[in-house]
C-alpha cells in the first residue's frame, strides 16, 4: 500500500510538472498537424490519402511526445541529484522506474489522438479497428517511453538527451513505414527498418486502420511487448550499474 | 519538535535485539577508478547517539554516508543499520533512514509544502498526514509565509532549511546529515545545530559530516576523524581531549609575524611549541603554565610587538591538528567560511 502512495504520487507529480504545461500540450497539438501537412504538400496526395497517413502521424505524434519529455526530465533531475531523493525512498526500482515512465504513457496515448480527431472531419473512419488500435497505441506509447528512458539513462547531461533522442527518433521517421511502406525501402536498409521497435507498431496501426500490415497483428504486438521488456531492463541494469556506484 | 518526529524506536531486524549498536561498518572500502576513496573504515554508532565524521575536502564523507544510505556500493566490507544487511535488504533500511544531502535538492518547479509533501508520501505517508507534517515542520523552521512559494526562489538558508525538513518528514529513526550549515548565514545555522540537538534529545540517531571542529565538538557525543580515506581516530569526544585536557594555549597577537618568527621562538623556548595560526598571530602551546614576559621581550627583539596574548582552552582542533597535521583553518577556506 505504502509503495503505491509513492508510485501515485511521483506519477503525478511528473505528470503535473513537465507534461501538463502549456508548452508540451501545444507541442503535442501542433507537432503532429506539421507533420501532416507537410506530408501533403510533399506528395501533392488530396485528402483522400488522409486514412494512409493517419498511422505514421499517430506513432510520430506518441514518439516524439514520450521520448522528448521523459529523456530531458529524467536526465535533469539526475543533474540536479532530487533524482537521488527518489533513489533513497524505500520503493523498489521496477516500482520506481514505472512510476517515473507512467507519466509519460498517458500523454503519449492521447498525443495520438490529436491526429485523429483531425481526421474525423476529413475522411471515414468507420473501418477501423479501434479494438486493435487501442491496445496498439498503448503498447507503442510504452516501448517509446521505455526507449526514451533507455536514453535518459544512457547519458549523463540534458543536451545529450536531446542529441541521443534524435539518433533513434529520426531514423525512425523513415525506416519504420510511418510514411514510406517498408516493401520500397531499398534492400540494406531493410534489416534496420526491423531492428526498430516502431516497425511493428506502425504495422499494426496500417492494419487496424486501412487494413494494409505486413506481419500477422499477434506478431507484431508480441514483438513490441518484448520491445518493451528489453529496452526496461537494460534501462534497471543501467541504472544499476551507473548511477548506484 | 516531538509531534513532527514522534519515530518508531521498535523498528528493528528481529534479530537485532536490542540492537544498541544502530549502524555498524566494517571494514568499508570504495575506489573511483584509481582513486582510493574509502580506504577499509569500520565503525559502530549506538542508538541516540550523534555521531561526528570530520575531515577536510575529499577525505571521504560523502562517499562514506552514500554507501550507508545505499547510493553508492561498497567495493569490500559490510554495513549493518539496526540489524539489517544494508546489501541484502535495502528496502527495509530506507524506511529507517532520513538523509540530508550536502546539496539542496529539491524540485525547482513545486512550492516549500508541496516539496515536504511529496518527499513524505515517498515514504506511503497519506495525503492528509502529509499536509499536518508538513504544515508543522514550516512552522518550526520559520517558513510558513513561504510554503506556498516555489523552492527555486528560496534563498540558501531556506533551501537548507527545507531540505532538512525533507529529510526528517517520514519521521526517520537514524538521519544523515552531510555538511548542514556549510555555507548559510549566521541565524539559520544557529537555529540547524539547535534542531540537530532537538531531534537527538529526542532520541534520533545522528550521522553527521562536518569540517567545522567547533561545531562537531559542540553536537557529537563521538567523533570519527577521516583523512585521505581512513579514519585517523574515533572516540567520544571526552576521550579525544584527554591528551590535552592539561595543556596551556596562549594565543599571541603580533604586529608583523614575518621571518619565522615561530621558528625562532621554538628554538629560544624548547619547553613551548610555537604554531603559526594566521597572518599575525601565533598559538604557544605548553603542559606547564606559560610565562608571557619572556615571550613578549623576544619577540619585541624581533622587531615586532605583541598587541594581543590571551588565553584559550585546549579544543578538539588542538587534537585534530596533532592527528592529522592538517590546519582547521584549511578546511574552512576550502569550504568558503568559518563556523557561525
Amino acid at each position: 500500500m505504502k509503495q503505491w502512495i509513492a508510485f501515485r504520487n511521483i506519477m503525478l507529480k511528473d505528470m503535473r510538472g513537465y507534461y501538463l504545461k502549456p508548452p508540451n500540450i501545444s507541442w503535442g497539438l501542433v507537432f503532429p498537424l506539421a507533420w501532416t501537412a507537410m506530408f501533403f504538400i510533399r506528395t501533392g496526395s488530396g485528402l483522400e490519402s488522409a486514412i494512409e497517413v493517419l498511422p505514421g502521424v499517430m506513432a510520430i505524434s506518441i514518439l516524439f511526445g514520450t521520448t522528448s519529455m521523459l529523456a530531458v526530465t529524467i536526465t535533469f533531475e539526475k543533474k540536479n541529484r532530487s533524482f537521488e531523493r527518489l533513489l533513497l525512498a524505500p520503493i523498489s526500482l521496477e516500482l520506481l522506474m514505472l512510476s517515473k515512465t507512467s507519466g509519460a504513457i498517458p500523454f503519449g496515448v492521447v498525443n495520438s489522438f490529436v491526429p485523429v480527431v483531425a481526421a474525423a472531419f476529413l475522411t471515414d473512419l468507420a473501418q477501423v479497428a479501434w479494438g486493435i488500435v487501442l491496445p496498439a497505441v498503448l503498447l507503442i506509447a510504452v516501448v517509446s517511453t521505455f526507449l526514451g528512458l533507455f536514453i535518459a539513462v544512457s547519458v549523463s547531461e540534458v543536451f545529450e538527451a536531446q542529441t541521443f533522442s534524435n539518433f533513434f527518433r529520426f531514423p525512425m521517421i523513415f525506416l519504420c513505414g510511418l510514411f514510406f511502406p517498408v516493401a520500397v525501402l531499398p534492400v540494406f536498409l531493410k534489416p534496420l527498418a526491423f531492428a526498430l521497435p516502431l516497425t511493428y507498431g506502425v504495422d499494426i496501426l496500417h492494419g487496424s486502420i486501412h487494413g494494409e500490415n505486413m506481419l500477422p497483428l499477434w506478431i507484431n504486438f508480441l514483438i513490441l511487448a518484448g520491445f518493451c521488456i528489453v529496452l526496461f531492463y537494460i534501462s534497471l541494469r543501467n541504472i544499476h550499474r551507473k548511477w548506484i556506484l | 519538535m516531538k509531534e513532527q518526529m514522534g519515530n518508531d524506536k521498535n523498528k528493528v531486524h528481529p534479530e537485532a535485539g536490542e540492537a544498541y549498536k544502530l549502524i555498524e561498518a566494517t571494514a568499508l572500502a570504495k575506489s573511483f577508478d584509481d582513486v582510493r576513496a574509502v580506504n577499509e573504515i569500520g565503525f559502530t554508532i549506538d542508538r541516540g547517539e550523534i555521531f561526528g565524521f570530520l575531515g577536510p575536502n575529499g577525505a571521504g564523507k560523502t562517499t562514506t554516508i552514500n554507501m550507508l544510505t545505499g547510493l553508492a556500493r561498497a567495493d569490500s566490507g559490510s554495513i549493518h543499520i539496526a540489524g539489517f544487511d544494508t546489501s541484502r535488504h535495502p528496502r527495509s533500511v530506507q524506511h529507517l533512514i532520513g538523509v540530508v544531502p550536502d546539496e539542496s535538492n529539491l524540485y525547482p518547479e513545486l512550492t516549500g509544502l508541496d516539496n515536504l509533501c511529496f518527499c513524505a508520501s515517498l515514504y506511503g505517508v497519506p495525503k492528509k498526514e502529509c499536509r499536518e507534517r508538513a504544515g508543522n515542520l514550516l512552522k518550526h523552521f520559520g517558513l510558513e509565509e513561504a510554503g506556498s512559494r516555489k523552492f527555486s526562489t528560496y534563498s540558501k538558508g531556506m533551501k537548507r532549511k527545507l531540505t532538512i525538513a525533507a529529510g526528517i518528514i517520514h519521521r526517520p529513526q537514524i538521519l544523515f546529515l552531510d555538511e548542514p550549515t556549510t555555507g548559510i548565514d549566521v541565524a539559520s545555522a544557529r537555529q540547524i545545530r539547535r534542531l540537530v540537538s532537538s531531534l537527538h534529545s529526542e532520541g534520533t540517531t545522528i550521522f553527521l559530516t562536518t569540517h567545522y571542529i567547533e561545531e562537531a565538538e559542540r553536537l557529537c557525543q563521538r567523533i570519527a576523524f577521516i583523512v585521505d580515506g581512513r579514519i585517523v581516530q574515533n572516540d567520544t569526544v571526552a576521550n579525544l581531549l584527554q591528551p590535552i585536557k592539561d595543556q596551556k594555549v596562549l594565543r599571541i597577537t603580533v604586529t608583523k609575524s614575518g621571518g619565522d618568527l615561530s621558528g625562532k621562538l621554538d628554538k629560544a623556548f624548547p619547553e613551548f611549541e610555537f604554531r603559526d595560526e594566521s597572518g599575525d598571530q601565533l598559538l604557544v602551546h605548553s603542559r606547564n603554565t606559560i610565562s608571557i614576559g619572556p615571550v613578549v621581550r623576544f619577540i619585541e627583539e624581533q622587531g615586532s610587538e605583541v598587541t594581543e596574548a590571551r588565553q584559550l582552552k585546549p579544543s578538539l582542533e588542538d587534537v585534530f591538528v596533532r592527528l592529522t597535521g592538517i590546519e582547521p583553518e584549511l578546511m574552512k577556506k576550502e569550504k568558503n567560511g568559518g563556523l557561525q
